[in-house]
């Protein structure tokens, strides 16, 4: 029992000391190997009387166990010790760039078009397109405005031929026209889309965009239009109040119509919406001219409503502070990069419109 | 239309504030462009006496002048008028003051040595007159008093400006807009007041309407006014033509403008002596010319509305006078025309002939057919006032008799349209005081319409009349019901607005840009499209419209590489136009990238982009948009801008006409034309009309989950095939041998050179085989190894590589 004792010690010692792999292997050997100290102490179990062998059994396991918990750890040990100080010579500075990435970006144009398309969705409208290139009498005569009305010289039109037969659109109403043409009461729409009038200057832009609205049913009334348009205008600044102000105007294709404006004030050089004394115009709408569902198709004594047409630049412009309406339309790829907004900020109205 | 408060309140009697006026001209229609002090920048010229005036020591003809102008201590002033003494009274402009004649703006200047603060007017400078010898002699009786008062008092007042809609052509004038606000609760309208005028004798001068087809006259009202003695006007009538802005000329025709300011009445007036013998109402003749008062000589060509005389046209009616029968300052006789042009005749000849007046602006929107006489009584009383002048009876040739239009208004749609109620006695309150003649008839109104509001046609017009008086603040705020008819989106819509994302999300910025674009740059890349050219362009470099998206993304990317970028992505999603047709357009997707990938990068080695970039983001696009990359074909055809050898086009099946989608390098050629300089350009374009919209949706993509855990093996192979071989088709026999046992192919190498015949090249490639019923064996693998190498070889002869 003595000699287990010293053993026993004797290696416990030696396992405390700074050991490598191939010493503590060593060790092992010399315990467990074929003639190591504790194999050989097993081998004479047979050899001492029986009184004996069961007390000498039972202590050279628990020697046994011991030393191996031991000579494990010491393993454990030294290989976290070497893994360590391999992970400390793979350092290196994540300090240095990542590698590169690209990100691209949504013109303002497209996103607040989403935007738009986003907050009408949520009362009922689904979305139109007509052709940029349209014909006389969709852009003006089926809209009330024959060739001989003065209102027609509030549009400078780009003509393609001659005889003003062709031409870029000058607003999007004429969508209003194909949709009605196509199909039958009632209409719910919103018509986005390039528009084009040859006029430039610091406000004005030879190309610029719209958006047309119609809803048309048996009972749609004024009323149904203002509160279309206040839930729009509040829902696109996403603000819970708005100044807002229909005053009469006209358009040859709405009676009675209307210009909106906003109220706004001027705060630290930038443009607040919604409060103030200061009023913007932001679109014209009215009730849907007579004539114009005539014109459609659509019997004016059983169906009415209302239209209106916005500005998307003007509109992107004030909420996202832009002051030059031309720069839309430039391609500065730093501008581009300043005002255009991340491809996955998809405007939604469960996320919301804008972060 | 610009006018005074004070000219307002000639016609309206009402006590309320300014502010109230003009809150009230905005909301029912008449929208206030500017309320404005014009005459703040009058309000700088003060009657002022000369105290002392001596000999300039530097200058023979310069004077130097001790003006007393009101305040403790005279000023200097240096003064070149020859009439410029002691005691004269005079007009004093200080510095800051801007000279209505040349809008130069004063300030302290030395003159030869001598520091003058401001200056005297002459009656030129002032736009008084066009007297401009010496400086303006105030008469001592009414000045003396005012030394130091502005001399323009009536001028303190502010300027309204509004902008009047084209179907409102009787606010075009002071009365009309009188008339709507009194309607609209602000006032009472004051009737014309006429002093009776004495008529004496007939019009001596001949006026007749030919019958003509389309005679663009229905009435022409003359007076011949004798005897008068043509001055400048007085100053009242100066200041109200000179406080909207416009110059004074004579009093004869400031009389003709004033009335049609006051009354939106335009008047004609002929130097009565130069009419040779008769006036005749009648339709031009094609290439019979005339000088008009703007000193242009026009030809006519047939049916435009002329007034002529024996000799020839005098000239366009409703439009403009011509110069052979204008009044001069000696003029003694005249003959006031007052008549009605039709606006759709006015509105003809003026476009042909590209004149624009402001009488052509009113005919055209219409006039009051009914106010011939007035305009006649108003400006005969002026001109007799004035000028003094034997005034004839009044001629009236008339071919339509214009009487009054009637509408049956039915009250109950004035509910209908705006939502809230207005009661009858309100509503006839309100239309009576438009001008409208109305009488009950049980539910319905009998509506006689003023002839001066030609827009009021049907019972719309009525409505809005009465909402636009009752004011817009009344109609109630609905809450917006949520109903939807229709999906928001088509499914073309939701293809588009993914595909402008997708491509924006692998690092494009979006642009938009203008649909024309310059015919140069366009032929570049419009292939066999057709060029459409825009008539009136807005310049000559954006004469047409483009055939293609890369047409602008070049001009700009050329402008973003000179502003010392190097690497951009540029994308935009828009239309281009096969032809000149409403629809004749395309949607497409343009994308260019320029410049290198990785450009000084520290862990990465830079190359520069290539055709595989832009296929790659083309391919993905395509693949995220939801269609089967397996079935996708690339053909190594595109149009001519791309790189004949670094480009191809992709077809979504192999059995598809349109390609999808072009992708490549663009041509050397390109770039040199642009002058463009960049290490490397590449582009794609995407044609979304030709993505055929998915089938199978996603939701039906996903009912079946299968999947094999048998164990996966790989095997690679390179084959020796002839330069020109395609790697799709390699890929395609491969494919097909078994579909359920070859899972993938990955090609992993391209090598061509050493050990390779020189028409040859070597690709490698590794095959993924699994079987979704069992593990395969050794045999099995063995069994399908040589189909590949077999298959290959027969179909494509290539040889294995040993």
């Amino acid at each position: 029992m003595s000699d287990l004792k010293k053993i026993k010690d004797e290696y416990l010692n030696k396992l405390d000391s700074d050991l490598n792999i191939e010493s503590v292997n060593q060790i092992k050997t010399e315990l467990f190997g074929k003639n190591g100290q504790i194999s050989n102490s097993f081998k004479s179990l047979g050899s001492l009387p029986t009184d004996e062998r069961k007390k000498f059994a039972s202590d050279l396991n628990s020697i046994k166990d011991e030393l191996q918990d031991k000579i494990n750890s010491k393993l454990q040990e030294i290989e976290t010790k070497e893994i360590n100080s391999k992970l400390e010579n793979e350092k290196v500075d994540v300090t240095l760039p990542e590698r590169e990435f690209s990100r691209g970006k949504i013109h303002p144009v497209s996103q607040v078009i989403d935007e738009i398309s986003s907050i009408f969705s949520e009362i009922g409208f689904s979305v139109e397109e007509g052709p940029d290139i349209e014909n006389e009498h969709y852009n003006f005569t089926a809209l009330n405005t024959p060739d001989n009305h003065p209102a027609r010289d509030m549009h400078d039109t780009f003509y393609l031929d001659n005889n003003k037969e062709l031409l870029l659109r000058t607003h999007t109403s004429p969508v209003q026209v194909r949709t009605m043409l196509n199909g039958k009461p009632p209409f719910k729409i919103i018509a986005p889309g390039r528009t084009y009038r040859s006029d430039s200057d610091q406000t004005h832009s030879p190309m610029f965009h719209q958006v047309e609205g119609l809803h048309i049913d048996k009972d749609i009334n004024m009323g149904h239009l203002k509160g279309c348009l206040n839930y729009f205008i509040k829902s696109f600044f996403e603000v819970d109040k708005i100044k807002m102000r229909f005053r009469p105007s006209h358009f040859p294709f709405t009676e009675p119509s209307a210009e909106v404006d906003i109220g706004y004030e001027i705060k630290d050089g930038k443009i607040v919406i919604g409060e103030g004394d200061k009023w913007l115009e932001i679109l014209g709408c009215g009730m849907v001219h007579p004539n114009v569902l005539k014109n459609v198709k659509v019997n004016p004594d059983k169906y009415q409503g209302y239209a209106f047409g916005i500005g998307i630049d003007r509109l992107g412009m004030l909420k996202y502070g832009i002051n030059d309406l031309r720069a839309f339309f430039e391609t500065d790829y730093r501008w581009l990069n300043h005002f255009g907004f991340d491809p996955l900020d998809v405007p939604s109205n469960y996320r919301g419109l804008s972060r | 239309m610009k006018f005074t408060i004070g000219w307002l309140k000639e016609h309206l009697d009402t006590q309320k504030k300014d502010n109230e006026l003009i809150e009230k001209l905005t909301n029912i229609g008449l929208e206030v462009e500017s309320f404005e002090n014009l005459s703040s920048s009058l309000d700088s010229f003060k009657v002022a006496k000369i105290i002392n005036a001596e000999q300039h020591p530097n200058a023979d003809r310069l004077r130097i002048c001790d003006v007393d102008i009101g305040l403790d201590n005279t000023v200097k002033v240096v003064c070149g008028a020859p009439n410029a003494k002691k005691d004269l009274l005079t007009i004093y402009a200080g510095p800051g003051s801007i000279i209505p004649k040349n809008n130069m703006k004063l300030s302290v200047s030395k003159i030869r040595g001598v520091t003058s603060y401001g200056m005297l007017c002459s009656e030129s400078e002032l736009n008084l007159s066009n007297e401009s010898e010496g400086i303006i002699e105030l008469p001592t009786g009414k000045y003396s008093g005012k030394i130091g008062r502005n001399f323009f008092n009536s001028n303190t007042e502010k300027v309204v400006d509004l902008s009047i809609t084209p179907n409102r052509p009787d606010c075009l004038g002071v009365r009309g807009i009188a008339r709507d606000l009194a309607a609209a609760g602000v006032g009472k309208l004051k009737k014309i007041s006429l002093k009776n005028i004495k008529n004496n004798g007939s019009q001596k001068i001949k006026v007749s309407i030919t019958k003509d087809k389309n005679q663009g006259c229905t009435v022409f009202g003359s007076c011949l006014i004798e005897g008068v003695t043509n001055k400048e006007s007085p100053k009242w009538l100066k200041e109200k033509i000179i406080s909207l802005g416009q110059k004074p000329i004579s009093a004869i025709v400031d009389i003709t403008n004033y009335v049609m300011l006051d009354l939106n009445r335009p008047l004609h007036a002929y130097d009565a002596d130069k009419i040779d013998n008769e006036i005749i109402v009648r339709n031009s003749k094609n290439g019979e010319t005339f000088e008009a008062l703007d000193n242009k000589e026009y030809k006519l060509g047939d049916d435009m509305c002329v007034i002529s005389d024996k000799s020839g046209v005098l000239g366009l009616g409703g439009i403009i006078g011509g110069i052979r029968s204008g009044t001069e300052i000696n003029t003694k006789n005249i003959l006031l025309e007052s008549a009605y042009f039709i606006p759709r005749s006015i509105r003809k000849t003026s476009k042909l002939l590209n004149i624009d007046t402001d009488a052509k602006f009113r005919f055209e929107r219409g006039i009051d057919t009914q106010s011939i006489e007035l305009g006649l009584s108003k400006a005969a009383e002026l001109i007799s006032e004035i000028c003094g002048g034997k005034i004839s009876n009044f001629d009236i040739q008339k071919t339509d008799k214009h009487e009054k239009n009637k509408i049956k208004f039915n009250v109950s749609l004035f509910e209908k349209i705006t939502g809230f109620k207005v009661n009858d006695n309100e509503i006839i309150k309100i239309l009576t005081d438009l001008g409208f003649e109305v009488s009950k008839d049980k539910f319905e109104l009998d509506l006689k319409i003023p002839t001066w509001r030609p827009d009021i046609t049907q019972s719309i017009d009525i409505v809005e009349e009465i909402v636009r008086i009752k004011g817009y603040e009344n109609i109630e705020t609905l809450q917006p019901e949520k109903t939807k008819i229709k999906d928001t989106l088509n499914a073309q819509q939701k293809l588009f607005h993914f595909l402008q994302r997708s491509v924006a999300s692998k690092g494009y910025f979006e642009t938009v840009t203008w649909s024309f674009t310059d015919s140069k740059i366009n032929k570049l890349f419009k292939e066999n499209l057709k060029e459409i050219k825009i008539v009136n362009p807005i310049s000559s470099d954006l004469d047409v419209l483009r055939n293609s998206i890369f047409t602008n993304l070049t001009f700009y990317l050329k402008k973003n590489l000179d502003r010392g970028f190097k690497d951009i992505s540029l994308f935009e999603i828009g239309p281009i136009f096969k032809d000149s047709k409403p629809g004749e357009q395309l949607t497409v997707i343009g994308a260019i990238k320029s410049g290198k990938i990785s450009r000084l990068n520290w862990n990465e080695k830079d190359r520069v982009v290539d055709v595989f970039d832009a296929k790659k983001d083309v391919i993905q696009t395509l693949v995220e948009a939801g269609y089967d990359r397996q079935n996708f074909f690339v053909k190594d055809e595109s149009p001519s801008y791309y790189h004949p050898g670094k480009s191809g086009s992709i077809y979504l099946d192999k059995d598809e006409i349109e390609p999808v989608a072009f992708f490549g390098e663009i041509h050397p050629n390109i770039l040199k034309k642009l002058d463009i300089k960049t290490e490397g350009l590449v582009g794609f374009e995407i044609h979304m009309d030709y993505l055929k919209e998915n089938k199978i949706k996603l939701k039906d993509l996903k009912t079946n989950f299968e999947y094999s855990d048998y164990q996966k093996s790989e095997r690679d192979f390179a084959f020796v095939v002839d330069k020109n071989f395609k790697a799709q088709d390699l890929i395609e026999i491969i494919s097909s041998i078994d579909k359920n046992l070859i899972r993938s192919i990955k090609i992993f190498d391209i090598y061509e050179g050493e050990n390779i015949p020189q028409d040859k090249k070597s690709i490698a490639l590794n095959v993924t085989i699994q079987s979704s019923e069992k593990t395969l064996e050794e045999s099995d693998l063995e069994k399908i190894n040589k189909l590949i190498i077999s298959t290959v070889e027969t179909k494509s002869g290539a040889k294995i590589r040993s």
